[in-house]
Parts: structure tokens; C-alpha cells; sequence
């Protein structure tokens, strides 16, 4: 199952502090490490939300607000996708995060929805069925 | 370390034993799985200095590991990783020995190397546990009396073993691929389980073309998972698929993986040239777009590195849609009297599809009518009966136009 790991913001993230040379290098390792266990999809990290924007929707209206925002706790300064067997397996990937420079910081892990997870509208099992003729119609031709 | 896949397996059991004696008192350490793997040694330098047979050999070279990590214990963590990465390695090649049937290669590698039950697999191959069980058994008495060595090949010999790796991986994806939806979700797990065992193998292996196309493939496969049914669960077609359903994260990793391929030079082969067939209808963002030249190009090579009467067919409708009909044809002509698509209900399909195309419509409509009579698939037969009863309806003179997706 897929997961994303949202790493949230601290004062340090939110000012724009460059991460120390030794986050950088614990953090590429551990990286290596996800991918050589086959795990890490995509990752990326963000730039402050001074940098960035919300959109506030209500109904027809659309207010656009600048950042920087206030509730740092709640923001996001980077995520990962992984692909896991499960959540205790992302949870145990995620204690192994390097926090070397001992700050405070919290990191959320989510679920990512996947076509399974859409099934509950298949109680009859018929797509099961439809699967078996699936597999004959495409796999043989035109990959 | 140790010769037998049995004892190797039953070390890792201590180990997890003993982590699980351990963990709750100690905490988890920084890298279980290289925790797991050292403890599973240390239990097997045990297990063998106890053995009455223990040759000295292994003593030394159990001494020696210990004692290289006790000198490396600042860096244990590195070295470890290394070290489990080459237990890996010959943990895949031993559980897809060519001495094994293949399906008891698939239960072997799930079981060691995809951490699934029995059970679990029983369940993902739809046969009874005890089957499963018995076939690992069986599997790992075969290697032990065959003495099959629990190493990495080297040399000549790691071009064919790796071929029965790769098989074995795609084998699994290919049994994972077939249910996206459904009850149970054990089949499109293995789906990923393969994912991921291709992916450790491109990291143990980053040298070999034919592993990065393996993944290549499966990513961009594996992007196709969402668009391939329908909401009231009809398969559809690859050129009908909403390309806006597809996966573009996997799609990315699969380019990636296969530039890698491509990188590392060689001619191609079976899995490198698939993943780029794959590739092409990838990047087409919509079916018109689709460089067929490109495709039949690379049915053409493929066919000559890895020939099969399947590939021939896949090549005609590719040529059929780069050059037209008529040459698709010539190429499904000479595939008529191929033993091995006798009844293959595909062959005529196809071959219905062209003639159609030329205006032969009496020809096509008796393609279609023998296409129908072998299909197993309902949905399959009306599509199919469907095009031959058009045949007597549309008049013979109006072709439909070549970049029609075929639907048959």
C-alpha cells in the first residue's frame, strides 16, 4: 500500500535555514536505504510558505492569500510516497527518520487511496469476473 | 553462509524470535532488517560450530565475520546493509534455481523473499493451502539433494539464472496484474510485492540491463492498473483507456528505469525492448499520438531476440497501424499454419480485423465468426459476433479510416 509522509514544518523550515551538512548527508543515506528496499516512489522538499499561496473557496468566490502562514505545527515542509506491506512497516521507516540536529518536529504518516479501495461499489464481485476476461483481452497484445 | 535454504530460513525464524524476546525490552534498533540478518548469523556461526560436521573453513569464516564486526562496530550500520544486500541476492537466485518448477520457484520466492504465509499464497493462486505447502517442502528438499550452492552465480552461468529470476518476478506481477478489483486483495498485492522485488533487484544489480527493463516494464504496466476497467467492471483496450487515469508517478519511474537500461549499453533484450514498447504507448498522450513505426520497429528486434508466434501477431498489428492493413496481413498469412495458435482465437481475430479494413468483408466476417467460436470469454464472443453480422452491413466500398481503434 502507499503511503505519503508529510514532513511538517518547524520555525527553522518556516524561516528558510538551509538544513545543516549533516541532515543532508543522513538524510541522503536514509534515502539510498528506502530506495535499496524498494519502498521510495517519489520524495520531495518545500520551500517555505512565505513562498507560497492558498486559495479560499466559498461557493462562486475565490480569495487568494499570500503566504507566510502562522500555524507552523500544521504545515508541510516535504513528503514521501512510499510503497510499504503496511502501516507498521511505514511506522518503522519513519522512527529510523535522522533528526541529528535534535529539533522538535512531527511527521505525519497517510494512506494513499488505490483502485481497491474503490471496490466497496463492486459487492457482487462482477469486476472480479470482468478481471479473468480483462487479463485475455489485453495482456496478450499491445502489452 | 549456509548451504540449505531450510536451515537458512529456520536461522531467520530464531532471529525473530529472538527480536521479539528482545525488542519489547531493548526498543526496536536503527535497522531492523540488518539487525535481523545479524542475529541470523550469529545463529548460524552457532549452529554450525555445534554441527559435528562443521569444517573448519566455516569456522574461520565465521570467526572472521565476527571479528569484522566487532572491529566495524562505529560503522556497523553500513556494513550491515552490504551484507544483507548480498544475503538477498542469494536468497533470490536459490529460490528461483532452475533445478525447481516454476511454480515452485513463484511459492518459494513469495515465501523467503516476499515474506508471504502459506496461506497467503494459497490464497493469491487460488489453491488449496496444503498444495502450497507441500510445494515449498518439496522445493527446498529438490535444492538441498540437488546441493545447489547458496551463492550469487558468477560468470556464464548468472545470464541464465538471472533470466529465471527475472521470469519469476514478472510471473508474480503478471498473476497480480490480472485483478485490480475484486474480493480479495491478495492478487494486486502481488503486484506489488513483484514491484518491489524488481526494485531491491535494479539496487543489488544496478549492472544489468535486463533488471532495469524488468522494472521498466512493471512500472509502466502497473500505471495502467486504474484505467483498465471500466465503472461497471468491462475490461477496456489499452487504445481505449483514459490516459488520464494513468498512473504518471510510475510512468516517470518506468522511463527512468528504462533510460537506465539503456544506459549500460549491450544490445537489448526481451524485458529492455517490452519496457520500451511499453515506453512508447506511455508517452503517447493520446491513442492517435502513438509512434507506431517505433513499435513495429521494436516488435521487429524483438521478435528476432526472443521469437515467438505471440510476438509475431503483437508485430503485425503494429505494422498494420504504421504501414496499413495489407502488410499487417502478409504478416498474419504466414502465421496461419503456426501449430501453437491453433485455437488461439486472437490469430483470427486480428487477421478478421485487417481484412476488414482492406474490404474483403466476406473473408473478415468468417475471421470473426471463427474468432467467436473460440473465445471462451461471453463478452469477448458478442464483441466478436458483433463485427462479423457489420460486415454484411456495411457496403463494401466504404473503409473505415486506418486510425480506428480496433475493437475486437
Amino acid at each position: 500500500m502507499r503511503f505519503m509522509i508529510l514532513i511538517k514544518a518547524n520555525p527553522d523550515s518556516e524561516a528558510g535555514v538551509m538544513p545543516s551538512e549533516k541532515l543532508l548527508t543522513e538524510m541522503t543515506k536514509f534515502n539510498e536505504e528506502l530506495v535499496r528496499a524498494g519502498i521510495l516512489l517519489a520524495g520531495e522538499g518545500l520551500h517555505p510558505s512565505a513562498k507560497g499561496a492558498r486559495v479560499r473557496f466559498s461557493g462562486n468566490k475565490r480569495t487568494v492569500i499570500d503566504g507566510p502562514f502562522a500555524e507552523t505545527k500544521e504545515l508541510i515542509a516535504g513528503f514521501w510516497l512510499w510503497e510499504v506491506k503496511s502501516k507498521e512497516e511505514a511506522i518503522e521507516w519513519v522512527k529510523r527518520v535522522p533528526n541529528p540536529d535534535g529539533g522538535e518536529s512531527e511527521i505525519e504518516i497517510r494512506q494513499v487511496f488505490s483502485p481497491e479501495d474503490f471496490a466497496a461499489s463492486d459487492p457482487s464481485g462482477e469486476i472480479m469476473k470482468k478481471e479473468q476476461e480483462l487479463r485475455a483481452l489485453t495482456e496478450s497484445r499491445l502489452n | 553462509m549456509v548451504r540449505d535454504v531450510g536451515l537458512a530460513e529456520e536461522l531467520a525464524q530464531d532471529a525473530l524470535v529472538v527480536a521479539l524476546e528482545k525488542w519489547p525490552k531493548a526498543g526496536v534498533p536503527d535497522n531492523p532488517g540488518a539487525w535481523l540478518m545479524a542475529t541470523a548469523k550469529h545463529r548460524a556461526i552457532d549452529h554450525m560450530r555445534r554441527g559435528k560436521q562443521v569444517e573448519r573453513k566455516h569456522e574461520e569464516i565465521g570467526h572472521e565475520m565476527e571479528a569484522k564486526q566487532e572491529a566495524a562496530m562505529p560503522d556497523l550500520d553500513a556494513m550491515m546493509d552490504d551484507d544483507v544486500g548480498d544475503d538477498l541476492l542469494r536468497l533470490i537466485f536459490t529460490a528461483c534455481h532452475p533445478v525447481l518448477s516454476t511454480d515452485a520457484r513463484v511459492a518459494l520466492t513469495l515465501r523467503l523473499l516476499g515474506g508471504l504465509t502459506t496461506e497467503e499464497i494459497a490464497r493469491a493462486y487460488l489453491v488449496p493451502e496444503p498444495t502450497v505447502a507441500q510445494r515449498i517442502v518439496r522445493a527446498k528438499r529438490t535444492l538441498a539433494e540437488a546441493k545447489v550452492p547458496y551463492e550469487v552465480p558468477r560468470g556464464p552461468e548468472l545470464a541464465e539464472r538471472l533470466s529465471s529470476v527475472l521470469q519469476v518476478i514478472y510471473l508474480i506481477f503478471n498473476e497480480g496484474y490480472s485483478a485490480t478489483a475484486g474480493d480479495d486483495w491478495m492478487r494486486p498485492e502481488l503486484c506489488q510485492d513483484a514491484l518491489r522485488l524488481g526494485r531491491i533487484l535494479a539496487e543489488l544489480t544496478p549492472r544489468e540491463p535486463e533488471v532495469h527493463g524488468l522494472v521498466a516494464l512493471m512500472e509502466i504496466q502497473a500505471s495502467r492498473a486504474r484505467a483498465r476497467v471500466s465503472p461497471s467492471g468491462a475490461p477496456i483496450l489499452l487504445l481505449e483507456q483514459n490516459r488520464a487515469l494513468w498512473d504518471q508517478l510510475l510512468i516517470r519511474r518506468g522511463l527512468v528505469a528504462l533510460e537506465r537500461a539503456l544506459k549500460l549499453g549491450g544490445a537489448p533484450g526481451p524485458y529492455v525492448l517490452q519496457a520500451a514498447i511499453a515506453a512508447c504507448h506511455a508517452r503517447a498522450r493520446t491513442a492517435e499520438e502513438t509512434d507506431w513505426e517505433r513499435i513495429a520497429e521494436l516488435y521487429g528486434v524483438l521478435a528476432r531476440v526472443a521469437p515467438s508466434p505471440v510476438v509475431e501477431l503483437n508485430r503485425a498489428v503494429a505494422v498494420a497501424m504504421a504501414h496499413g492493413p495489407a502488410e499487417g496481413l502478409e504478416i498474419v498469412d504466414a502465421l496461419m499454419s503456426e501449430p501453437s495458435l491453433e485455437g488461439y482465437h486472437l490469430l483470427p481475430s486480428v487477421r478478421g480485423d485487417f481484412l476488414f479494413k482492406l474490404g474483403r468483408l466476406g473473408e473478415a466476417r468468417a475471421e470473426f465468426e471463427r474468432a467467436a467460436s473460440l473465445t471462451r470469454n461471453a463478452r469477448e464472443k458478442e464483441l466478436l459476433l458483433g463485427r462479423a453480422a457489420a460486415c454484411g452491413d456495411v457496403a463494401p466500398e466504404v473503409k473505415p479510416p486506418r486510425s480506428r481503434n480496433r475493437r475486437n
